[in-house]
This record gives structure tokens, C-alpha cells and sequence, in this order.
């Protein structure tokens, strides 16, 4: 290419991050009642970035505690109150928002594109959204004056870290409860700078509690008996776990799980904005997002052409340094997740799909996959139906929008789905027959604090953002008694 | 294509077959590419080549030769301190201004450009359309930008509309035509589309957005759709057209940002003066203090660059 | 003219499914008694195959009651509350030897009952409106939330309030499109079958509502496993049938509705009428009118 952009990596300089952080617990950081640490890396480069604490059962106890003290007076503080200290995280972020970006960058491994434009507008607004719930929960629709539920015990995924804990934490808060918060195994550092967050803003301390920790960490907070609701977002088969520990008890249970998305193109769909959609649909975030797009349902008759302008649109995507500017594509979260990106797509060509990927070149430390695409795809194959979680794109055809409703709604999951027509009232029909919380209409992976989110089916249960993300964490309004 | 102009129905039919545009992602994307990074030697690539590619351009009521010869001044000798830097790749002027800007230009590759077809209005009668053209090359000029009658276009007299072009292309001889869509006023994205393809099944050598005379002139988002629609049109004929927004684009910040849409939608075959231009006039200073700071490290400055 | 005491006719009672009423397929029945003890009738004992067979109608029932107008479904529970109107003298007797009450009490279980009907016929086509609605996004989108049925509910029915109980927690599950398996009060199931022939004639279309009697824990365990089930109200499980069948649900996410203790007489509320809902939220670009006109 004549015109070859120069490097143009974002400042590292502008976040410091420690050797070693402990545990955020009633407002201070502690090391782990054993001592126990692990070590987040940045996958773009395997580089150690810092030591963090391993929460023991011992620590989910205590994190548990203090924010039951807490509750005490966070619950009873006027919800006016309440709001400004929200607004004032949601300033804070702002302020901060490119240190965050940069950490986000290096500890996820997603271009500091999308952290800068995407992960860290979206946290600073969804603070700012709930913030003004918090003096108005009485007109949310829940009953003239809904009940905080408690201690929140929320475990998050490591794709959005940041972003995550906030659609985790701020509902929360704003209703009155408090929490305790573990980040992902290999995502820790965002909430623990979220920590230093809290503290800035003077929110009284053990109103949110940050544990960091693996699976086990998550388990001991799910399964203990001080919380009253669990919200989780991550895996299917974690989450149906969740669902288990909480059967029989008055815990409180949101689930935001994996997902399938069919993204429907057809056959008078605008089709350059069609490509850019199929591309943002499964390529962002490098395809580690539930509500990606990762099946292309295209009409047969556009398929060619569709085909031809996405693999010559694939082709210009920049893979490599998150922290370059112009990086479209960055690092794999983990060696682990990059084997299976692999391991599903092998079995894609082991299964007789074709695959196609651009001709680029990766670099030789990290962990990194290249936009892939497999055509001949049927539902039959595990790529159709299996979450892969990675920028691996499954093609298969429909004739008909009655086959193609029904193609999309054959998976266990129903968390999000795309539909691509100049037509309104096919969108509007297909849109009302696609079993699926979001649907993206002519366009894809659109977010938004005031847009309910969540899925159908397997895909979950529960809404974050919007009103609807209220609920999650407000006690039942109706006059009906508590359980039995 | 032969069949697709064959009659009113038949052109409409393959116009209203045309992919529609979604205008938020259409913009989206060109937002997106908006926020490329170019730095260093990137920058000064681009910088060079967008100085090659302006049409600099004067068309005013008041423009005499004396401003007209100042202005080709300028394009064949950018920046008196740096005789490096590249020429401007035509100067566009007023018909009646063309044998002038010939005769200062005379042994340069840089091109004159003659707007035509009752400019910018295009609110003639065929004969003075092609009169008013024929006048322009007559006095030399290489380049001819008409303006396409947006009336006829809006009442949707698309054949009309391709005629005209095809028959100013026809007086057009060796000059390069440049097909003005007047975007602004063609309002929609669909409607941009769809006039790309008349100007280029008449015979266009160059779509370009806009006169500079109207509110809205070249944006990131027309000149992407335009991109868009002669990467196709090459796909589907083989003929490549070039691609010319104008009006608008005054910093080399924006210009980039232009050459970013050009690099990442049609790519390298188009990044040259022949396949792309811009129409500017304010552009070129600014270009011009940019490379001196990449040169020399130092912002420069309006009193550092000349003004004609 | 003297009286002979006319031997009365006995009703068999009966499954419904699928808009039909079969026997048990296991052939088998159990002895339905009064409050003391006395014989009243014999009940299918429903086998898990029953109730496959019941999950298999309500799928088969989704697509065009959820699909139906939500005026259209306010109609026809409100012709079921006109049926029942028809029929209030039979439960009123039916309600007196399951419950064991006074005519007259029994007689304000079923009219309260009625007036149940009455309630959610009106709440069909206004839930959407409350629950439902457009999001302020910020950003060129037209964003609107609305509610839509899980899909084929698992009703276990309150085991106490026969017949009161048991239409309140029917008709929130099908007021907003759901369809419902519905395991009746396993002492008491006679108003239960009963609230299917009423069912049957008031244009309720066949598979909405499948009402099965039997041992609530032996029909609950297969439905809260069953794979094509969306959800499950465990309203008439003790604590713990609830938590076994909550582990069960979890593997394929059923929403679960956890037992509380209800007094069904007030009223109820939109926690159950909201409890079988997922929100949708679809996205749209608004775009613009586009610049136009010119200067000169």
C-alpha cells in the first residue's frame, strides 16, 4: 500500500500502574487473608503488568460484611445523596477516562480505539444515567417505594471490564445497595483503579468492595449466604452453576450469558453499510463480545456479491498494537481463550466448512487470531452453534425471511440478532419473530445506558441499562408477601 | 451498461435497483476513519500528496486575470522556501479566465480547469451549456467541471440528466470531464448514489460533490458514498473514474482525513492527482504550514506562506 | 306425587390438553376427596408422559396466541370470566367441598375468581404500555423496548386456594401470550378440571392452557427439566420441591418464579404478570432529512 500509516501508539506514561494491589475491602486495600497472589498480563505482549490478591473465602467474608455494614446507611441515605456521589464517579471517570483507556488497553488487549471511543464513554454514561434514578426510584414503575435488596454480589466477564462493572455497579448503588465486585481472573486492574475511583469521590467506605480472584473467588461470593442478589455476566455453563447455588434461597438472580447472534442480510439490505455492520457485528472487541453477530445469515441470491465486498472490506482491517491508534484488531484476552478460538475454528474446517482469513501478519508475542470467515456453513456444524467468542465468522444462506427467522431462532441462545433490509415492514416483521433481547436493525453492537439489555432462552435473564435495569436490584413491588 | 440508458424506464428501473444508503452508518464509517492517527512520515506522505492533488481554485464575480495569474502562480510554486514542494495538480477558474490561466501555466504539468454548463446554477438551455463548454476548451483548458441539472434530476428526469452529460462529454474533445453533483442539493444519500452512476455511465472522468456555492459542500460522508460507487462501477465495467470533493475541505486535517476515506475504500490505484482531486482554494496554505513544521519542527505561521 | 330421590349423574373428570379432554395415558386415576374425607371423584393421575404430551400442545399453541392482537386475547379472557359467570353455582360447590368452606364463602372465592378473569382481560393490551416503551438513546436510533412471552410456562398450581389460586396464576401467564402446563391443586384438582371445559368454550384456542392432575412432585420434576419449557411458576411447591426444581430449571435458564406466600384475595399486583416476559429492544437508525437548498 502506498500510504502506510506510521506507528501512532498511544502515551503509556499516562497510567501507573503498581507492582502489586491488594484487595478492596471497607474501603481500604488489603492483601488476601492467605497471602495468595496471581499475575495480570497484557496478552498483546504476555508481559507481567502487576501482582494482584486472590480472594480467599476468608476475604469474601469480610468483603461481605462490610458491605452489610455499609448497607446500614447507604440504604437509608436520601436518594439525592446517593446520586451525587454517582455523578461524581461519573465525573471522575471522565477526567480519568484516557488513564483508563490506556490500562483497559494494556490489561484486555482491544485497541485503544475502541477503549477511547466505545468501553470508556459508555462507563462515564451509564454512572451519569443511573445517578439520576437514584432520587427517582418512585417513579420507576416498581411500586410508590421500592426496597433496595441488599448486599449485590456481582462477578463480570473480562471482555468489558470496565464497562461491565459499571452496568454492574451503578444500578446498584443507585437503588441502594451495596457490593462486592469480582473482576475477571485476567482483567483486574480497571476495577481496582475504580477502587481509587470510589475513593476520590468519598464514597463512604464498604459501598463497594472489589475482590479479585479467580473462579473459586466467584463461587465462595455467589454461594455465601450474607448476599442478597447475584448478578453475573459471562458463560453459559457458569451461569446455569449460579442458577444452581441460588435455587432455594432468597437470593436475587440476573444472568447475561453467551450467545449465538444471527445477523440477517437481505437481499435489498444497504449493502456497504451491511459489510461495515457484519465487520463491526463480529470483529469488535475481536469478537469476544456475547452479542456478537457471529452467524451471517446472508439471502443466496446476494451472497456473492455480499461475500466478495466483505473479504476485500476484511482485508483493510489493522491488526496488532492495541495501543497503536489505527489499530482495528487487537490481542486475544488469554492463551486459554485464544485455544479455543482455535480449537472451535479447526473443527470448523474439520467439519468441512471453508475458511478464509486476510492475508496479515500477527506478532510473535501475545496471543492473537486473524478475522477469519468460513463459508459452507450449516447449522449442523459446531460454528454455527457453539459460542466462539473471537473474531470467527460463521456464513450460511437463507431463501426465504420465514427461513431465515427460523435459522436464527435455532440455537439455545437468544441474546442478540441483526436484520439488514431497506424494507421497514420487514424489519419490523422479522424484528417481531427473532427470539432475541437486542435487535439491531441496520445497524450492530450499538449500546447505550437507557437501552435494556439481555437475553432470551439461554442467553440469560434480567436486563441491565435503562429502567428495566432497575429491577434487578429493587425488591418485589407487588402486595404479595415475601417467600414462604 | 448500453442497455441501462436505453430509455427513461430502463435507467430509473437500474437506479431505483441500486443499494440504498443507510445514512447513519454510511457516516459512522466515515467517522471512523476520521479518527486515523497519521503521524510522521505518514503525514508528510499524505501532506505532499494532497498538495498534488488541488484543483486551486478561484470563482468569483470579481476574478480578473491579474488574480487569475497570481493564482497559477501559486500552484506551479507552492511555497517560495522549499522549491521541493509539489506543484497543485490544476488550477480551476471561470471559462472566460481559461486563456489566461493557459498562458500562465505554459510548460508545467499543472492542468486548467474550466467550470462549464452555466456554473454554478447550471440553469441554462443545452446550447449555452455546450456553447459555454465548448468556449473552455476552445481557450485550452485541460479539464472541464460542468454542473448536472439537479432540477431534472429531482423531478426525476434521470435520462435528461445522463444526455446532458454525455453530450457535454461529447464538445469535451481531449479535456477530462468532471461531473458536479451538487450534493447539498441533491440532499440525499440515495440521490448521490444514484447520480454517481448517471455521471459515470455518460462518460464522467471524475464525479466530484459540489460547487462550493452551497451550504453543504464535500463531507467525509458524500465523498465515501462517491468512493464507494466508482470502486463498483470499476468492478462492474473495468472503467475507473476519479473522485473530486470540493468546497469545504480547508485544513490538512480534514484532507487527510480524505485521503484516509480514498486509502481504505478503493486504495492505492486512486491515491494520485489523475483519480483524485481536491477542489480548495484556503487548503493549500494550510497544507503548506504543516509541512514546514514537519521540515523544519517549528509551527509556521500566515506571514510564512504566501498569499495570492 | 311421591319423590324418589333421583340417583344423580356423576362426571368423569378429565384432562385438558391441547383443547381435547383425554384420560391420563397411564390409565390410572387417584381418589378425590372432600374436606372430610369423603369420595367426590377420581382424578387422572397424570403420568410424565401426560405432561410431555402437554409441553407438546402449548409449543404447538405459542406461535398464534402469542401472536394474536393483545386486544384480540383481552376478549377471550374476558369471555372466559362471562363463561365462568355461567358456571358459578357448579364451582361454588366444587370450591365448598375442595376448600371445605361455607357455600357463601365459597361463592366469594369464586366471584373474586371472576373478577380475576375480568382484571387481566383488561390488562392484555396495556402491559406493553407499561412495561414497555421508547429509549431517549444517545445517538441517531429509534430504540424501543417492548415486552414479549417467554414461551411455554410450567404452572404449578397453589396447592390451598383451589380454584381462586389457580386462575391467579393462569391468567397473568396467558394474558400476555404465554402458554401455560398447569399442574392442579394435587388434593383438590376438581375445579381445576372443571376451569377446562369453560376453557374449551370460550374461543381460548386449544394448547393455550393444559391443566393436568396428579402428584404435583412427580409431574414438576420431568417440567422443570424439560428442555422446551421457558419457565416455571413453583407457586403451589413446598420449600423443598422449589429448591429441587429450581436446580432442574437452571439447565436450560428457566425463569423461575419462587414460591411466596400470596393472599390471593388482594389485589395481585404485576410481579406475576411480569414474571413471563422478556424484553426486546430494537434498534433502528433515524438518520437525517438530509442538507438541502443552495445560496445563490
Amino acid at each position: 500500500m502506498a500510504f502506510e500509516y506510521a506507528p501512532a501508539p498511544e502515551s503509556r506514561s499516562v497510567v501507573e500502574i503498581a507492582s502489586s494491589y491488594g484487595l478492596f475491602i471497607d474501603g481500604e486495600f488489603r492483601e488476601a487473608s492467605d497471602g495468595k497472589v496471581f499475575k495480570s498480563v497484557s496478552p498483546s505482549s504476555e508481559e507481567v503488568l502487576s501482582e494482584v490478591a486472590q480472594a480467599s473465602a476468608e476475604d469474601v467474608d469480610a468483603a461481605v460484611k462490610a458491605a452489610r455494614k455499609a448497607f446500614e446507611k447507604w440504604s437509608t441515605l436520601p436518594g439525592s445523596e446517593r446520586a451525587k456521589y454517582l455523578f461524581r464517579i461519573a465525573r471522575i471517570i471522565q477526567e480519568r477516562s484516557r488513564e483508563l483507556a490506556v490500562l483497559e488497553t494494556l490489561d484486555n488487549g482491544k485497541p485503544i480505539r475502541e477503549t477511547r471511543d466505545a468501553d470508556l464513554p459508555l462507563v462515564a454514561a451509564h454512572f451519569f444515567y443511573y445517578a439520576g434514578w437514584a432520587d427517582k426510584l418512585s417513579y420507576a414503575g416498581f411500586g410508590p417505594n421500592p426496597r433496595p435488596l441488599g448486599v449485590a454480589g456481582q462477578v463480570i466477564p473480562w471482555n468489558f471490564p470496565l464497562l461491565m462493572l459499571a452496568w454492574k455497579i451503578a444500578p446498584a448503588l443507585a437503588a441502594g445497595n451495596t457490593v462486592v465486585l469480582k473482576p475477571a481472573e485476567t482483567t483486574p486492574l480497571s476495577a481496582l483503579f475504580f477502587a481509587d475511583i470510589c475513593r476520590q469521590a468519598g464514597l463512604p467506605k464498604g459501598v463497594v468492595n472489589i475482590l479479585t480472584g479467580d473462579g473459586s473467588t466467584g463461587a465462595a461470593l455467589v454461594a455465601h449466604e450474607g448476599i442478597d442478589k447475584v448478578a453475573f455476566t459471562g458463560s453459559t455453563a457458569v451461569g446455569k452453576q449460579i442458577a444452581r447455588t441460588v435455587a432455594g434461597t432468597d437470593k436475587k438472580l440476573t444472568l447475561e450469558l453467551g450467545g449465538k447472534g444471527a445477523n440477517i442480510v437481505f437481499d435489498d439490505a444497504p449493502i456497504d453499510q451491511a459489510v461495515e455492520g457484519i465487520v463491526n457485528g463480529i470483529f469488535f472487541n475481536q469478537g469476544q463480545v456475547c452479542c456478537a453477530g457471529s452467524r451471517l445469515l446472508v439471502q443466496e441470491s446476494i451472497q456473492d456479491e455480499l461475500l466478495d465486498a466483505l473479504k476485500r472490506r476484511m482485508s483493510t482491517l489493522r491488526v496488532g498494537d492495541p495501543l497503536d491508534k489505527n489499530t482495528d484488531i487487537g490481542a486475544i484476552n488469554s492463551a486459554e481463550q485464544l485455544a479455543r478460538i482455535t480449537a472451535l475454528a479447526d473443527s470448523g474446517e474439520a467439519e468441512g466448512a471453508e475458511r478464509w482469513a486476510p492475508a496479515c501478519e500477527l506478532p510473535s508475542h501475545g496471543y492473537w487470531f486473524a478475522p477469519t470467515l468460513f463459508t459452507g456453513v450449516t447449522q449442523a456444524h459446531r460454528i454455527a452453534r457453539e459460542e466462539i467468542f473471537g473474531p470467527v465468522l460463521s456464513v450460511l444462506t437463507f431463501r426465504t425471511p420465514a427461513e431465515a427467522v427460523a435459522k436464527a431462532n435455532n440455537s439455545q441462545y437468544g441474546l442478540s440478532a441483526g436484520i439488514w433490509t431497506e424494507k421497514g415492514s420487514r424489519m419490523l416483521a422479522v424484528a417481531d419473530k427473532l427470539r432475541a433481547g437486542v435487535v439491531w436493525a441496520n445497524t450492530f453492537n450499538k449500546f447505550d445506558p437507557t437501552s435494556p439489555f439481555g437475553g432470551y432462552k439461554e442467553s440469560g435473564f434480567g436486563r441491565e441499562g435503562g429502567r428495566h435495569g432497575l429491577e434487578a436490584y429493587l425488591a418485589p413491588s407487588s402486595p404479595e408477601g415475601e417467600r414462604k | 451498461m448500453a442497455d441501462v440508458t436505453a430509455s427513461e424506464g430502463t435507467l430509473r428501473r437500474f437506479l431505483h435497483g441500486l443499494p440504498g444508503v443507510d445514512p447513519v452508518g454510511l457516516e459512522a464509517r466515515a467517522a471512523t476513519l476520521g479518527t486515523r492517527s497519521i503521524k510522521t512520515t505518514a503525514k508528510a506522505y499524505a501532506i505532499d500528496l494532497a498538495i498534488s492533488m488541488i484543483d486551486l481554485t478561484t470563482l468569483e464575480g470579481a476574478d480578473t486575470p491579474g488574480k487569475v495569474r497570481a493564482l497559477c502562480g501559486k500552484a506551479l510554486n507552492p511555497d517560495p522556501t522549499d522549491r521541493g514542494t509539489p506543484r497543485t495538480a490544476a488550477v480551476c477558474v471561470y471559462p472566460d479566465m481559461v486563456a489566461t490561466a493557459v498562458e500562465a501555466v505554459q510548460g508545467s504539468d499543472v492542468k486548467v480547469a474550466s467550470v462549464a454548463t452555466a456554473f454554478p446554477a447550471g440553469r441554462a438551455a443545452l446550447p449555452v451549456k455546450l456553447a459555454d463548454t465548448k468556449d473552455a476548451v476552445a481557450a485550452g483548458a485541460h479539464e472541464i467541471d460542468m454542473v448536472i441539472d439537479r432540477g431534472a434530476f429531482l423531478s426525476g428526469r434521470y435520462l435528461e440528466v445522463f444526455e446532458e452529460i454525455k453530450a457535454v462529454k461529447e464538445v469535451c474533445g481531449n479535456a477530462r470531464l468532471k461531473v458536479i453533483f451538487e450534493t447539498g442539493e441533491l440532499s440525499t444519500y440515495d440521490n448521490i448514489r444514484r447520480a454517481s452512476w448517471i455521471g459515470m455511465l455518460a462518460g464522467a472522468d471524475f464525479i466530484k460533490t459540489s460547487t462550493g456555492k452551497v451550504a453543504v459542500n464535500a463531507t467525509p460522508a458524500n465523498t465515501l458514498l462517491m468512493l464507494e460507487a466508482v470502486r463498483d462501477f470499476r468492478e462492474l465495467t473495468g472503467v475507473q473514474v476519479g473522485v473530486k470533493p470540493a468546497g469545504g475541505i480547508r485544513t490538512t486535517k480534514d484532507a487527510i482525513k480524505f485521503l484516509v476515506l480514498v486509502n481504505e475504500t478503493v486504495g492505492e490505484d486512486w491515491l494520485d492527482n489523475h483519480w483524485f482531486r481536491f477542489g480548495a482554494s484556503s487548503l493549500l496554505n494550510d497544507l503548506l504550514m504543516q509541512r514546514q513544521k514537519l521540515s523544519t519542527g517549528r509551527y509556521s505561521g500566515p506571514d510564512y506562506v504566501t498569499v495570492d | 306425587m311421591s319423590t324418589v330421590d333421583r340417583l344423580s349423574v356423576l362426571k368423569t373428570y378429565k384432562l385438558f390438553v391441547g383443547g381435547k379432554f383425554p384420560r391420563s395415558e397411564s390409565g390410572r386415576v387417584y381418589e378425590v376427596t372432600d374436606s372430610k374425607g369423603n369420595w367426590l371423584a377420581n382424578a387422572p393421575l397424570s403420568s410424565r408422559k401426560d405432561a410431555r404430551d402437554a409441553v407438546v400442545a402449548a409449543r404447538k399453541a405459542f406461535g398464534a396466541w402469542s401472536g394474536a392482537t393483545a386486544y384480540n386475547r383481552g376478549q377471550i379472557l374476558y369471555r372466559v370470566a362471562e363463561m365462568l359467570e355461567g358456571r358459578r353455582d357448579q364451582f361454588t360447590a366444587e370450591v365448598a367441598d375442595a376448600e371445605g368452606l361455607s357455600k357463601a364463602k365459597a361463592a366469594a372465592q369464586v366471584d373474586a375468581a371472576i373478577d380475576r378473569w375480568v382484571w387481566y382481560a383488561g390488562w392484555t393490551d396495556k402491559v406493553a404500555q407499561i412495561v414497555g416503551g421508547a429509549n431517549p438513546v444517545a445517538g441517531p436510533f429509534f430504540n424501543v423496548s417492548s415486552p414479549e412471552p417467554t414461551g411455554v410456562v410450567a404452572v404449578l398450581a397453589p396447592q390451598e386456594s383451589s380454584f381462586l389460586g389457580l386462575v391467579s396464576v393462569i391468567a397473568p401467564v396467558i394474558a400476555t401470550g404465554n402458554t401455560a402446563v398447569v399442574i392442579a391443586s394435587e388434593r383438590a384438582p376438581l375445579p381445576a378440571l372443571s376451569l377446562g371445559e369453560v376453557l374449551a368454550t370460550s374461543d381460548l384456542p386449544g394448547g393455550v392452557v393444559n391443566l393436568l392432575s396428579g402428584r404435583t412432585a412427580e409431574l414438576a420434576v420431568p417440567l422443570a427439566a424439560h428442555q422446551d419449557v421457558n419457565a416455571v411458576d413453583l407457586a403451589g411447591a413446598d420449600a423443598e420441591l422449589a429448591r429441587e426444581l429450581e436446580i432442574g430449571a437452571a439447565d436450560n435458564l428457566k425463569r423461575v418464579f419462587r414460591p411466596r406466600s400470596v393472599d390471593f384475595s388482594a389485589e395481585p399486583g404485576t410481579d406475576r404478570l411480569t414474571a413471563f416476559l422478556e424484553t426486546k429492544t430494537v434498534w433502528h437508525p433515524t438518520g437525517s432529512l438530509g442538507a438541502g437548498g443552495s445560496s445563490y
